[in-house]
């Protein structure tokens, strides 16, 4: 039987990755990339207790206002702010390249005081 | 030993392509090597969404995720071309680092373990789709009592709109003015300054070399008088 630890292990390890790669990568595309990965092993997780919960009839509010996907909503709007947070970042990352000819984070110390 | 379950044997290969391509796209000293793990560690996270039972998530991850933020990573990194590439990437601080990433993730999973063992060896297993005890049926059954209007399967891009248009109006709306906003700053930032010179009086010859902003705006002064005032 495949249980939710599978799914909890397998997100903790994909984030684990994911913050390895934003913690040592110099390359800003690979660290965003990271934290893209970052955000798809939360979505598994809460994808997974959805799917967990899925049975709980303490879910169900009367009027029509229940949650019986509560943890796929949270998942789409994720996907949403990740997909506005690369659209920006890959543009921070052009002027970045402008401003510098560079991709590397160490090269963006214009704030150093 | 018994054999391997289809449910096994379907996770344990979209896990494996998960994390292989995760950790591509970490370790890949070509980014647009890192993308293509990118893409692959979002398919097989796509998979296993399926297994979840949330098929429109899975439909939007592939869409959203390998169609647009994959592919856009790839025109920056073409736009930037070898500049892309950073060839001395190596960090001193990276076997600390090896250290507390493998200290969080050993972490994370014993807490994962610890939290749903219960200490009693039963382990909560997901509910059935199938009529019975406990079944994700019965849940769907009271809302029909609740509601009156019969629920759409779990996952269904029915069942998610029900939801999303109902009990998540409020964040729709928010998240699709976040996407404007973002979508308007991205534009903003990646153009630059380029259309903000300062502009020259009509007949002044164009196509000198440019030069330092105090030095042109005090000439444009001196050429016309009463200039335009710049934009800040």
């Amino acid at each position: 039987m495949i249980h939710i630890q599978h799914y909890l292990v397998l997100g903790a390890t994909l984030f684990t990755i994911g913050a390895f790669g934003f913690l040592t990568r110099r390359n800003v595309l690979v660290a965003l990339m990271s934290i893209e990965l970052m955000l798809n092993a939360v979505n598994l997780t809460l994808v997974a207790f959805n799917r967990l919960h899925a049975g709980n009839l303490a879910l169900v509010a009367p009027g029509g206002r229940n949650l019986h996907h509560g943890g796929q909503m949270f998942a789409f709007f994720i996907i949403a702010v990740a997909a506005a947070e690369a659209a920006v970042g890959l543009a921070i990352v052009l002027a970045l390249y402008r401003l510098r000819r560079s991709v590397r984070t160490d090269e963006a110390d214009q704030l150093r005081g | 030993m018994s054999m391997p379950t289809i449910q096994q044997v379907y996770f344990s290969i979209c896990a494996a392509l998960a994390v292989a391509g995760a950790v591509i796209t970490v370790l890949a000293r070509n980014p647009i090597r890192g993308a293509m793990g990118l893409l692959l560690a979002i398919g097989g996270m796509a998979a296993l969404f399926l297994s979840l039972s949330a098929e429109f998530l899975a439909a939007v991850q592939l869409l959203v995720y390998a169609g647009a933020v994959v592919v856009l990573f790839l025109f920056v990194i073409m736009l930037l071309g070898p500049d892309a590439h950073t060839p001395r990437d190596k960090s001193v601080a990276a076997p600390r680092l090896v250290a507390a990433a493998g200290a969080l993730l050993v972490a994370s999973g014993g807490i994962a373990t610890i939290l749903f063992w219960n200490g009693t060896g039963r382990v909560p297993a997901f509910p059935p789709l199938v009529p019975g005890p406990g079944s994700v049926l019965n849940v769907e059954a009271a809302i029909e009592r609740a509601s009156g209007v019969t629920p759409a399967k779990l996952g269904t891009i029915e069942a998610m709109a029900n939801e999303v248009y109902v009990a998540g109006l409020v964040p729709f709306e928010i998240a699709s003015a976040l996407l404007l906003v973002a979508v308007v700053g991205a534009v903003a930032v990646a153009r630059g300054r380029q259309g903000e010179g300062p502009r020259r009086p009509a007949g002044e010859k164009s196509g000198s070399p440019p030069a330092p902003i105090g030095a042109m705006a005090s000439a444009a002064d001196a050429a016309a008088g009463p200039a335009p005032a710049r934009r800040a």
